[in-house]
């Protein structure tokens, strides 16, 4: 599990930002990736994978590993570590390959 | 610098003038595009405006600083004695950076360079808030290419695991969000991140159950014959300080010859099993940070042609530059880690010594001109890259922790195991290449940056070859994953629409 640090007295919180995850409302600081959002609220898991159907969360949290992929607003295969946290954002958990979308 | 924010980036580089909406296909032109914002392209950007280009930096990152400086102009960790002074030394790129007349398109991926007529054109992706992602064209004469460096791959039974993650991804999130672990936290591996994060998190009070070191305990020996020049190395007093402020805090399991994350009922990290002393033991833990060093990010510089050869002191590729950071493409330049790791303070130099080459090359400066503006900066470069080899040797991940066997995960994208690419590797499959075809590795989204080191390895392992013969796998463009939507929001040109009409009747 992660948590955040208590921000230092008199230093000026930075503004919360709604997300909803697979439906729930996550609230993040403004800032965050949609990954860092996912580890503060504590789900190191975000999608299955395409092959054998295990459990995945991000890894590298530099764009690099692919290993954070979810569906954004309904777009499928978006970096939650690329992605920065937007009020309203519907973040879903990819369940396995995605299908082609013609 | 002339945009902060990515559509503003992407407006300013489609010269559309203000108030032009977004969705315009975007194309620019510079003389020199700078791909990548960490200290060796913000360096060399800020020095080759300087020196008169018509210079463009490009990143994928929202802000300038790199993985190293990481959100140093926002991260809401504003005690400076939590992430320490190296870090904050970041800021003083970014001012110099800003008013050096160099435009900035952030938050943009670049996913192709191509040679055209006498320069390169270039596409990149910018994903504005809520929108389509939007790709654009930009027209340059010389490219530095700073793309840095990555985690190295540490293959373990069970790193695929909700809950395992690299020291350097938490400590990405530890810069940009102050988020930090709680419960029971193990490091795990070696090298100086390793010490670096551990560090840090004492500083802003999370407890860390352990370290679990994996270099050998008689590597050190290795590492003596290149002592010299450690001994005068600028940072010696400083790294022993943060070793014995870690090692007084944390305990340190040296001697590690094994490690395996297992999971519960839910697929999620919950046990850290270990060897050591050839004794087996087992904890609760949950999570596990690992790290066995950084390589250079090479996927780019393959793609772009380079040649790429294998480095022997750190188990890895490298793109052979000379000491410009000139590499086998003409008017394609390489700086900081990407061309060979060397670390932060070293990458600010050789992003500026690139930028001199660059200027050079584009006909700016004379041949003695060139080597005196470069001059002061081959001096600081040769300070900061003092006492490498002896890190290097000392901190050699070890070679049963870069070759695994069994049914660990080697690619994590497609899920083929060590066994199978040995297995592969023995029916007498020739290389990394012809193994995408037995096995899909390396043909997942990530492209092989987390398995074509290992695969390279496990083929020579098994083939009795030497890495350098084994090779690499073939890169090319597209680098990161495009869709096709994104493609078709490319500018047009005539040359591409004739390119269809041909076939029209």
């Amino acid at each position: 599990m992660f948590r955040r640090l208590d921000a230092p007295a008199g230093q000026v919180a930075a503004r919360t930002v709604r997300i909803t995850v697979d439906g729930a409302a996550v609230d993040c600081r403004e800032g965050d990736s949609v990954a860092a959002a996912l580890f503060a609220a504590g789900m190191p898991a975000c999608r299955d994978t395409a092959v054998s159907g295990v459990a995945r969360g991000p890894f590298c949290m530099m764009g690099v590993c692919y290993d954070c992929l979810v569906g954004i607003d309904g777009r499928p295969n978006q970096q939650a570590c690329m992605t920065r946290v937007r009020d309203g954002m519907a973040v879903t958990a990819q369940r396995g390959a995605r299908e082609v979308v013609v | 610098m002339s945009a902060a924010r990515p559509h503003e980036g992407a407006r300013t580089a489609a010269h559309h003038g203000e108030g032009a909406p977004v969705k315009q296909p975007m194309s620019t032109t510079c003389e020199l595009l700078v791909i990548g914002a960490g200290p060796a392209g913000l360096a060399a950007a800020t020095r080759a405006a300087g020196l008169g280009l018509d210079t463009v930096l490009i990143d994928e990152q929202p802000a300038p600083g790199g993985q190293i400086y990481r959100a140093v102009s926002s991260t809401p960790v504003q005690d400076r004695a939590i992430l320490g002074a190296d870090y904050w030394h970041g800021l003083s790129l970014l001012e110099p950076f800003s008013k050096s007349g160099a435009r900035h398109i952030a938050g943009a991926m670049v996913w192709a360079v191509n040679r055209q007529d006498d320069g390169f054109e270039v596409a990149y992706s910018i994903t504005a808030a809520g929108q389509e992602p939007q790709a654009g064209l930009l027209h340059c004469r010389h490219v530095i290419v700073a793309t840095g460096a990555q985690e190295r791959p540490f293959p373990i039974p069970g790193w695929t695991l909700p809950g395992v993650i690299t020291a350097g991804a938490a400590q990405i999130l530890l810069k940009t969000s102050a988020v930090v672990p709680t419960g029971t936290t193990v490091l795990a591996g070696g090298g100086p991140l390793l010490y670096l994060l551990a560090w840090q998190y004492l500083n802003a009070g999370v407890e860390i159950h352990a370290i679990l070191e994996t270099t050998p305990p008689g590597q050190w020996r290795q590492a003596l014959p290149h002592a010299w020049g450690f001994l005068r190395s600028p940072y010696l007093g400083k790294g022993l300080k943060l070793l014995r402020a870690v090692k007084d805090k944390v305990p340190v399991i040296g001697g590690v010859d094994a490690l395996e994350a297992i999971a519960n009922a839910q697929g999620q990290l919950a046990q850290l099993r270990y060897v050591v002393d050839g004794e087996t033991r087992t904890i609760a833990v949950d999570q596990l940070l690992l790290h066995q060093g950084v390589v250079p990010n090479t996927n780019l510089s393959r793609a772009i042609g380079a040649d790429h050869a294998w480095s022997e002191r750190q188990d890895c590729w490298e793109p052979v530059v000379d000491a410009w950071g000139a590499t086998s493409v003409p008017q394609v330049t390489m700086a900081g880690d990407g061309a060979g790791i060397a670390g932060a303070v070293a990458a600010e130099h050789r992003g500026r010594i690139a930028a001199v080459h660059a200027a050079a090359s584009l006909g700016r400066l004379d041949v003695a001109e060139r080597d005196r503006e470069a001059a002061p900066h081959r001096a600081l470069l040769a300070r900061a890259i003092r006492g490498r080899e002896f890190f290097e040797a000392l901190y050699r991940a070890p070679q049963n922790f870069r070759r695994p066997v069994g049914d660990t995960i080697v690619c994590r994208c497609e899920e083929a195991t060590a066994e199978q690419v040995r297995q592969a590797a023995r029916m007498g499959c020739q290389g990394p290449n012809q193994m995408k075809a037995f096995l899909r590795c390396g043909m997942g989204p990530c492209q092989g940056r987390f398995c074509g080191l290992t695969v390279t390895e496990l083929i020579a392992d098994e083939q009795q070859r030497h890495p350098r013969d084994v090779g690499y796998y073939r890169i090319r463009f597209p680098i990161k994953p495009v869709t096709l939507g994104e493609i078709a929001t490319l500018p047009q040109t005539q040359a591409s629409r004739d390119a269809v009409v041909r076939f029209r009747k």
